[in-house]
Formats: C-alpha cells, sequence, structure tokens
C-alpha cells in the first residue's frame, strides 16, 4: 500500500499506508490523524481537509480543478502548494506523498 | 412561550423534509436556523450546481431541491424562525425547553437537530489582531454601507460578494480589491466593470497577494500585504471586509450532554434518537454504524425519528402506519377535498 505522511503545524509526523483509490483526506480520518475535520465529508464544499503539499509533489499531482481552487480561496491561510486533501485520490504514483497540515482548518 | 410538537434545528433539506414527515402525522413543527433562509447547504454551498442522487429526480439543482422541498411542505403553514440560534435547552417534566439567542423560548416533547455540520458563520482573517478591530474597522457582512464613505475600504476575497462590494463601494469609497490568486470567481459580468472601473482608476486590485499585517491604535490604520515571492506593499486602509466564504460551526449543541462522535451525534438507527429521550438527530450531524452523509439517508432518518416524535406527542394515540395515496386523514392535513 501507498505511504502517506502527514506532518502537523508544529513538525510532528506520522507515516501511514493508505489503501489505493482512498483520498488522502480519508486516510487522515480513518487513522486519526488530527488536523483535517473534514467537515463536508469529502464534497469539495467546506475547505477544511486544506493541506499544504510538499513542493517537489505539488507539481506531480494532477492539477486541481476550478471548483478546487475556488473553495482553496476560503481555506485558512491558502499557499502556492496548497490542495484540498479529499481531492488527492491514492495511487502508486503516490507512493511516499508528505503533505503538512495547517494549524487550524477554520 | 412557543409550544409546538417538535422544534426542528435547521432548515436544510433534512430539516424541511422533517417538517413533512411530522405534518403528515399532524403534527406541528416550528423550525430554527442562524441563517436568514432555508436550505442549509443545499442553499450556502451549491444552489447552481448539480445534484444526481434524490430518487426519482434525475437531476436537480440546491436552490431547486430547496424550493421543492418548501413547496411540498407549504400546506403545514410551518413558522419559521431565520438568523436565529439555539443556545440552550432543558428538560421539565419530559418536555424540552428551548432558548435561542433571541430569547424565544420554545416548548416541545421533541427537538430534532437537522443541523448539518453546524451553523455557519462568516470565515474570518487568520491574523490574531484582526480581533481587536472586528465589529469596529474590519467587518465580514455589510450592513451600512454609508459608514464607508469617503473612506479608504481594503476589501479581500475572489467571489461573488468581494465583487459585489467592490462595485457598489467604489462609488463611495476608495477601494482595494485583495485576492490571492489571479483568477475570480464572481460574475463575470460584475467582474468586468470592476476591471473597467480599475483602468480609469476608480478602483485598485491586487492579485497573488495576502494580507500579513495590520496596523493602528485604536483605529486600523494600515495593512501590509505580501505575495508569494514574499514581496511585501503596505496600503493606508480605514476598513478591511473579508469575504472569505462561510465556514460551519457545531457551537452550543456540543454542550449539550449528547453523546458525541467527532463532531457528530451518535443515534440509534431504530428512530434516531440521541442518548437524551425526545431529541433526536437526523442527516449530516448524525453518526450511527453505516452512516452516508447523502440527502436521501436524512430523509430516511426524518421518516423514522417523526414516529417516535408522534409517540411522545401523543402518548394517548395509537400511531398508525398510512400511505399518502390512501389515506383520507392525510389527504386532508394535506388541504386536498376527499370524497
Amino acid at each position: 500500500m501507498p505511504k502517506i505522511t502527514y506532518i502537523d503545524s508544529s513538525g510532528n509526523q506520522k507515516t501511514i499506508d493508505v489503501a489505493i483509490g482512498l483520498s488522502v483526506m480519508e486516510g487522515a480520518i480513518q487513522n486519526n490523524i488530527p488536523g483535517i475535520d473534514a467537515d463536508c465529508g469529502g464534497g469539495m464544499a467546506c475547505a477544511t481537509c486544506h493541506v499544504y503539499v510538499k513542493e517537489e509533489w505539488f507539481n506531480k499531482l494532477p492539477k486541481a480543478e476550478d471548483g478546487e481552487q475556488d473553495m482553496i480561496d476560503m481555506a485558512f491561510e491558502p499557499k502556492k502548494n496548497s490542495r484540498l486533501s479529499c481531492q488527492l485520490i491514492v495511487s502508486d504514483e503516490l507512493d511516499g506523498l508528505v503533505v503538512t497540515t495547517p494549524s487550524k482548518q477554520t | 412561550m412557543i409550544k409546538t410538537d417538535a422544534v426542528i434545528i435547521g432548515a436544510g433539506p433534512v430539516g424541511l423534509f422533517a417538517v413533512h414527515q411530522l405534518g403528515l402525522k399532524g403534527l406541528k413543527s416550528e423550525v430554527i436556523d442562524n441563517l436568514d433562509r432555508a436550505g442549509g447547504q443545499c442553499i450556502e454551498l451549491y444552489p447552481d450546481k448539480p445534484i444526481f442522487d434524490i430518487p426519482a429526480i434525475p437531476e436537480c439543482t440546491g436552490k431547486e431541491l430547496t424550493e421543492n422541498l418548501l413547496r411540498q411542505i407549504k400546506p403545514f403553514n410551518t413558522n419559521f424562525h431565520f438568523n436565529e440560534r439555539v443556545q440552550e435547552v432543558s428538560c421539565e417534566n419530559n418536555t424540552w425547553l428551548v432558548k435561542t439567542n433571541k430569547n424565544n423560548t420554545f416548548s416541545s416533547p421533541n427537538i430534532i437537530i437537522a443541523g448539518g455540520v453546524g451553523s455557519f458563520e462568516p470565515r474570518k482573517l487568520s491574523l490574531e489582531e484582526a480581533e481587536n478591530y472586528e465589529g469596529k474597522n474590519i467587518f465580514y457582512s455589510v450592513n451600512d454601507k454609508n459608514k464607508f464613505k469617503g473612506k479608504k475600504v481594503s476589501i479581500f476575497g475572489g467571489g461573488d460578494s468581494a465583487l459585489d462590494w467592490a462595485l457598489e463601494l467604489s462609488k463611495i469609497s476608495n477601494v482595494t480589491l485583495i485576492h490571492r490568486r489571479d483568477e475570480f470567481r464572481g460574475a463575470p459580468h460584475t467582474l468586468s466593470e470592476i476591471k473597467k472601473l480599475e483602468k480609469i482608476g476608480k478602483i485598485v486590485i491586487k492579485t497573488k497577494y495576502q494580507l500579513s499585517k495590520i496596523e493602528g491604535d485604536e483605529n486600523l490604520k494600515s495593512i501590509t500585504i505580501k505575495n508569494d515571492d514574499e514581496k511585501t506593499m503596505k496600503i493606508d486602509t480605514d476598513y478591511i471586509l473579508g469575504f472569505f466564504g462561510l465556514i460551519m460551526k457545531l457551537g452550543p449543541i456540543a454542550e449539550w450532554g449528547l453523546n458525541m462522535n467527532r463532531k457528530t451525534i451518535s443515534v440509534n438507527t431504530e428512530n434516531f434518537e440521541t442518548n437524551k429521550k425526545g431529541i433526536f438527530a437526523i442527516g449530516d450531524i448524525c453518526t450511527y454504524p453505516g452512516k452516508e452523509r447523502l440527502i436521501l439517508s436524512g430523509f430516511h432518518e426524518a421518516a423514522l425519528a417523526s414516529v417516535e416524535c408522534f409517540k411522545r406527542a401523543k402518548p394517548d394515540e395509537k400511531y398508525r402506519f398510512e400511505f399518502t395515496t390512501s389515506s383520507k386523514d392525510i389527504q386532508e392535513r394535506l388541504g386536498r377535498k376527499t370524497k
């Protein structure tokens, strides 16, 4: 299973196996990774699963669609490498992905 | 004090359908919602986006779904209490007292929490200092635009609210519109109007910038914005308007002693009652093994909760299962003349 690393805003990191086909958000929720709220449950409707993707991974990801960008506008402290983790679907290509969670989601 | 058979918290699709299910059983309900209109997430988050999984409706928008639900409950003449939030609940002799932030009190044997993922509140600026100026120099909605007359106003955001107010206030104030990227997602027409105003110097647009500092004493004096390349710019500012959309906050419900699971309320799947007798949770806010956050799940939950509500509201009457197609009683409640 692909390994995904979640780093919180104070630098604590956890690497977990996430099944192919789940989203990076679901991987966090199912493994009690703090820092991701996912209030809307993965509907791209709330921006509370916002993460920063490590630079070298950011460009490898499929581009965010307009709807995701619109939601990121509303996220807490968005940056250039912001994504919604509910839109990042785990695959073999994402094995080793590193994301950082913001200091808060709302 | 308003007496009713059920108090419904939340006027989203599931709360609206609960009105219907209670109404069919001859029960009156009162609906309370923090927003200024019905529809909940459907109307706030995806009014124009298509929904494909409402049974027997191949496709409809959030707005259409809301309008249809309102039409469906019209015969029941339900009272809606908008812009109002439930603060506390207490129990007296098996009856719940519900108090709101507008000092209304409701008395009912049943409370149905259909609150989605909480009440909608404007998302605020992330800088801590912003709090000191909130309500004075920093606003997340506009009540009285005259306050900004002749003033320097910095507007943040890229959606309709930001664009609409930038356009409107450019007539009476010095407006700077600041957005974190080049693309705006507001109506194209508004955007082209704003671009025209930018050309003739009536409005200043700064894109790819975000707020990094605010300065002032008692009143706000200036803001500093920063772009992705760490380039900063100071802008004299009297007022900040932030339009970053809405977030959902569970609010006081979390303090009611209900069994919570993260931000959701645990219920049984027989009648969607919580650990408190007479308090039900349906829709996105409830959780149980196998829960799917779908509107259609919420409809089912509303139907079953309404049966238990009937038993509590009319303890001396026997609940009888009936079909809308064949029940004269139901058809009368729906305002149909029966032969």
